[in-house]
């Protein structure tokens, strides 16, 4: 696959391919399959992400305790109106939060690229399909991009916490967003990798600190701002605005400062919020 | 790596490594034994022993012994799936020297009495790595169909299986070998680039020496 999101755009070029379509085609190469066969596939993940959504209970807790039913009250808030981000942004963050905690309580979904970081991707595309009147031909399309954009961060970088801290997880999550966000409003292939960089841009240096090891405290919140944040990405670039250090450069910063990070920053559970002492009572207690 | 493993798997959460790939353990173990599996002694290392509850690891693995894919939603259930399936099973620390964080040593015997050892690490991702059988060291994340022999470590074993993969026109994507002591146990394990018919199983079964063969089949697996 390609280790360059440069390379991508100009392979792309080359070929005279739409971005999506490039990325297609090395799937339908590397696993040797039918268009068709990679087509229904991602489809199926996308029929997942609207199930996850739909099938949200705000009744379930996680094994901790510590997660639940915060989906159920920004949808409460939407409903009154009251969101000081307006209605399409508070969607957002309401399936974000919705998808982090049906993570944790063991509910389905598409790990993408993380199980603990799922719910950035259908956060950011369920409410654009729904705004745009988007078919789902369409969506599959943002899909394959974000696909394509967590591949090279995948070569070139981390997409684990336990190796390169939570902006290789939310990080990239946001990332691949922008990507995708910038590919469903038609922007050209530069917009969306400076869409992707700009996103990774702001995530430089999150540490992954999680209470007790669990994928609960902060990691269901994080969801919220990966989405957000590659909603303000994809808005920048798609307005002409492009990242002074190419997003390359920018991947490669990634990996620098995950190299960087301690252990104790990278999912291990003793650094963070979850080495305050209130972190730390909870991980007794549990 | 793929697109699909960048959106994707599809899975039952919290934690890709300490959930799905646990699960998928398990899974490869059930199939690996050919048959339903009665008791388990699953042995926690590392990370999945100092986090696996909270994760799920544990309801994780037992869904995966009794046949459940990491996309289930009964993996939360698993244990009163395993009361009503007769699979016994316990949990108990193990301290594996130099293995991954995310391992896991699996004692199953199956309902014929047959015993099977595995070691089994979760690398990330969903992806894992099965790195022990019957205390012997292997290699292979089962992501090809995969041919396992357990035989007797004596001439001719290989060329018997080489000619029945032959026969049936599969390529063999690559050829582990590892044995206890010279003429003791060895295991074979071959990852084919298609699918091996049954009857070539079968009649490998028949060969002298040969007193094991599983495998793993991703037909199946997506099917």
């Amino acid at each position: 696959m390609v280790k360059s999101l440069d390379k991508m755009v100009k392979l792309a070029q080359v070929n005279h391919l739409p971005l999506w379509e490039m990325i297609l085609e090395d799937d339908i190469a590397e696993r040797q399959v039918t268009r068709e066969d990679s087509l229904e596939k991602m489809l199926g993940m996308y029929q997942v992400m609207k199930e996850a959504n739909r099938d949200y209970n705000g009744d379930l807790r996680s094994a901790s305790g510590l997660v639940g039913n915060d989906g159920e009250k920004l949808q409460q808030a939407r409903g009154r109106g009251e969101m000081l981000c307006g209605d399409f942004m508070g969607r957002v963050m309401e399936i974000a939060v919705k998808m982090g905690e049906s993570n944790a309580c063991m509910r389905r979904v598409v790990a993408a690229p993380t199980a603990g970081a799922s719910g950035v991707l259908p956060a950011v595309f369920l409410p654009m399909q729904d705004r745009f009147g988007l078919s789902d031909e369409k969506m599959l399309e943002a899909l394959y991009v974000a696909g394509g954009v967590g591949e090279v961060i995948a070569n070139r970088a981390f997409i684990s916490g336990a190796l390169g801290g939570c902006q290789s997880e939310i990080g990239s999550a946001s990332a691949m967003a922008a990507a995708g966000a910038v590919a469903l409003r038609d922007g050209d292939p530069e917009e969306v990798i400076h869409a992707a960089a700009m996103a990774l841009k702001n995530l430089i240096g999150l540490v992954c600190d999680p209470v007790g090891g669990l994928v609960e405290v902060p990691c269901v919140k994080r969801n919220v701002i990966g989405a957000v944040n590659a909603l303000a990405a994809a808005d920048m670039a798609l307005a002409g605005i492009r990242s002074q250090i190419p997003p390359d450069e920018v991947i490669d910063v990634i990996r620098d400062v995950g190299e960087r990070m301690p252990a104790a920053l990278r999912e291990t559970g003793e650094g963070g919020l979850a080495a305050t002492p209130t972190g730390q009572e909870i991980q007794r207690r549990i | 790596m793929n697109v699909f493993d960048i959106v994707g798997p599809v899975m039952v959460g919290p934690s890709s490594s300490h959930t799905a790939g646990a699960v998928r353990i398990g899974y490869l173990a059930r199939r690996m034994m050919g048959e339903d599996i009665r008791q388990a002694v699953i042995g926690l290392h590392g990370s999945f022993l100092a986090t696996g509850t909270g994760h799920g690891t544990d309801k994780a693995l037992v869904a995966g012994l009794l046949g459940l894919m990491p996309d289930d939603l009964r993996i939360p259930d698993s244990f009163s799936l395993a009361e009503e399936a007769g699979l016994e099973f316990q949990f108990e620390p193990a301290n594996l020297t130099g293995a991954h964080p995310n391992t896991v040593q699996l004692n199953l015997t199956g309902d014929s009495g047959e015993s099977l050892e595995i070691v089994g690490s979760s690398l990330g991702g969903g992806r894992v790595s099965i790195n022990g059988i019957d205390g012997l060291p292997v290699s292979f994340q089962g992501d090809f169909p995969t041919l396992v022999v357990h035989n007797e470590d004596k001439p001719g074993q290989v060329r018997d299986t080489a000619a029945m993969l032959s026969d049936y026109h599969v390529n063999i994507a690559a050829l582990q070998l590892s044995r206890d002591v010279r003429g003791g146990y060895a295991v074979m394990v071959v990852e084919c680039d298609q699918e091996i018919p049954v009857n070539g199983r079968e009649w490998l079964k028949q060969r002298d020496g040969i007193w094991k063969v599983t495998y793993l089949s991703l037909e199946e697996e997506h099917g």
